[in-house]
């Protein structure tokens, strides 16, 4: 039997002294993790879980900072047989009560027995314990010591079925707390072998990453792929990379990493916020994959990446992208590994009028598409209309999937796991063309916004904007409009009001924005106040949420869209 | 001194990161603590005080506890100025 927690007790027996995770912190020297510190260290926690009285099978959720205890806490859930969930910790910006009210709401649906946190935030969690509520155990990253000498028969992690669920993947918000997605060993397990496969993944291989490990870039591809394949893993905080993108190439030269996972955004945040003096001395030769994935991947942002880091030995080659979900949980398809990353020219106007990806001939408007890739192995795509038949090469549809590395469901949600599947395909969502086996993703059909790889859900962002005093109620509507500097969507609110002063509006609008920042994970900065009726709606009498940020374009921006 | 610091740097936060010409900010308004200026554009405004002022803000500096406001800021500016 093959499970988690097997996997990690032959990695201990076979080779206790392998560098597992080389964790890069601020001010300190890099901290060297072999499989044995890992296990020790994971065991500290399992014997805490036990003592606290939980269960295999029963749910842990993690709300602590990026570093070494995060990492033991995952893995000590896992050896106890428990199903640890990982979820971002509050932010300086973030308002705590909209925090608490979405912790609230996780716990009411996921009902998990324990918490692990860090002293500092347990007043916190504290505060969302309600009576009556599921939560058995909270338990601080301090009080927990190694175990120098973990009995493995008292780890009952070993037990678990390879078709149990092992984790909880959870995205941000008040509407993606409450659907955790449900992964068992063997989906995870094949997840690996297929896109181990598709990556040419061997033993010389070193991986970096940056990404939050509440998300399944992050998670999957910079956390548990190269810790289960006993790939080293050179791991920083998101929270120091963004202040610090030049940290990645120090990484990238210092180890010599050959893959790292990106969102789009970042490749305009690295080619344009890291000053010379940092990269003096990079070489950044060793990289054999940098993969574009999580959010829609532009040429331009590649460009940009190329032509800032070519001279650091940067390889056009090594230009990768893939398309994954925490759904499949991680890759669906890849791309630019064994071949040179595919790019599509396409007439514009047939494309938004007739949905179909028309090759460019001539004089036309055209959209550059990049390529996602082609589906891993044991996984299988299909583009289907609005009535669910499948759609030829070339015509935009929904995109949808079917393999062995599927979610078990959402988490005590059948009801929005029966809605996500059509027979046995898995409906993403996401909007896209096939050109023989090759996946071009263009959007979303849910209008889901995407800002530097996380998931936004509209709803959430509209309602903190309809709780502002002034504005209309239910007369608000929010989308993403896409930067090309950025490299990534940024968020627009309009909201109606029945104020006519500018500058009561003025102050509308400014606390539009700062009840936005505040309740949500985006700084807010587009927000237009209007007159009764400005919103298209609807014949069902619905904002229509894509018609207005085409007259929002026009009007406001004076584009022609 | 600080006083033409002030107005620089009210001028690039509202222009650049908030992409409000008009927007007002005052010396006191707290900008990372009140999610006016997020993580992304730390390191723009840190990149803009070097260039202008020729002020170092390293980046383990990025955060509330060293400054949250443009009076403290101009302050940081001015001492390390000398």
């Amino acid at each position: 039997m093959k499970n988690f927690s097997t996997v990690l007790k032959q990695a201990y027996d076979d080779n206790p002294d392998k560098t597992s995770i080389v964790l890069l912190e601020r001010d300190v020297d890099d901290r060297v993790v072999t499989y044995g510190d890992l296990i020790r260290e994971a065991a500290g926690y399992a014997r805490a879980l036990e003592q606290a009285g939980i269960e295999p099978g029963e749910l842990v959720i993690q709300i602590q900072q990026h570093g070494m205890d995060l990492v033991s806490a995952f893995y000590g859930a896992i050896l106890r047989g428990a199903i640890p969930s990982i979820l971002p910790f509050l932010t300086e910006k973030l308002s705590p009560e909209i925090y608490r009210r979405s912790l609230m709401a996780l716990i009411k649906v996921s009902r998990p027995a324990a918490i692990i946190t860090y002293p500092e935030f347990k007043s916190e969690v504290d505060k969302a314990l309600e009576e009556g509520n599921s939560v058995r155990a909270v338990l601080l990253e301090n009080e927990i010591s190694r175990d120098p000498h973990p009995d493995w028969s008292l780890l009952r992690g070993l037990e678990r079925d390879p078709s149990e669920i092992v984790l909880l993947q959870h995205s941000s918000g008040t509407t993606g707390l409450q659907k955790g997605v449900a992964l068992s060993h063997e989906a995870i397990f094949n997840q690996l072998e297929n896109y181990a496969r598709a990556i040419d993944l061997t033993a010389e291989d070193v991986i970096v990453s940056w990404l939050p490990l509440y998300h399944d870039m992050g998670l999957i591809a910079g956390f548990i792929l190269p810790i289960l394949r006993q790939i080293p893993l050179v791991m920083m905080s998101p929270f120091d990379w963004v202040r610090a993108p030049y940290r990645l190439m120090q990484a990238i030269t210092k180890y010599q990493g050959t893959l790292a996972w990106l969102p789009n955004f970042a490749y305009n945040f690295c080619a344009q916020k890291i000053r010379d003096r940092h990269l003096e001395g990079a070489d950044l030769s060793s990289w054999r994959a940098v993969i574009n994935c999580s959010e829609p991947i532009y040429a331009s942002s590649h460009q940009m990446f190329l032509e800032r880091f070519k001279e650091y030995g940067f390889r056009p080659e090594a230009l990768a992208s893939s398309y994954a979900m925490a759904e499949n949980v991680f890759a669906v398809t890849q791309g630019g590994i064994h071949e040179p990353l595919k790019m599509d020219v396409i007439d514009k106007q047939a494309f938004q009028e007739q949905k179909i990806a028309r090759p460019a001939t001539g004089s036309e408007e055209t959209l550059t598409m990049v390529s996602s890739g082609v589906p891993i192995h044991n996984t299988e795509i299909r583009i289907f209309d609005e009535e669910r038949r499948e759609l030829q090469d070339r015509q935009l549809g929904e995109i949808a999937l079917r393999s062995d590395c599927m979610l078990t469901g959402y988490y005590n949600r059948p009801d929005v796991t029966a809605e996500a599947f059509h027979g046995e395909w898995y409906l993403t969502g996401d909007l896209g063309y096939r050109v023989g086996d090759e996946l071009y993703v263009s959007g979303r059909k849910k209008d889901l916004i995407i800002v530097g790889g996380k998931n936004i859900y509209p709803q959430d962002i509209e309602a903190l904007a309809g709780e502002v005093q002034g504005v209309h109620p239910g007369r608000v509507v929010s989308f993403g409009v896409y930067s090309e500097q950025v490299g990534s969507e940024e968020v627009v609110v309009i909201a109606e009001s029945d104020e006519e002063d500018p500058e009561e509006r003025k102050r509308i609008a400014n606390q539009i924005r700062q009840s936005v920042t505040k309740g949500s994970d985006i700084a807010l900065r587009y927000v237009e106040v209007v007159d009764r009726d400005w919103l298209i709606k609807t014949s069902s009498g619905k904002i229509a949420r894509s018609a207005n940020r085409g007259k929002y374009q026009s009007v406001f921006r004076g584009e022609d869209v | 001194m600080t006083d033409s610091i002030l107005p620089k740097l009210a001028t690039f936060v509202a222009t650049e990161i908030l992409k409000q010409d008009d927007r007002e900010l005052a010396p006191d308004e707290p900008l990372i603590s009140g999610g006016l200026i997020d993580s992304f554009h730390l390191v723009d405004l840190a990149l803009f005080v070097e260039e202008e002022f020729g002020v170092r803000i390293e980046d383990f500096e990025l955060n509330a506890d060293t400054f949250d406001t443009l009076a403290q800021l101009a302050a940081l500016i001015e001492e390390r100025r000398g």
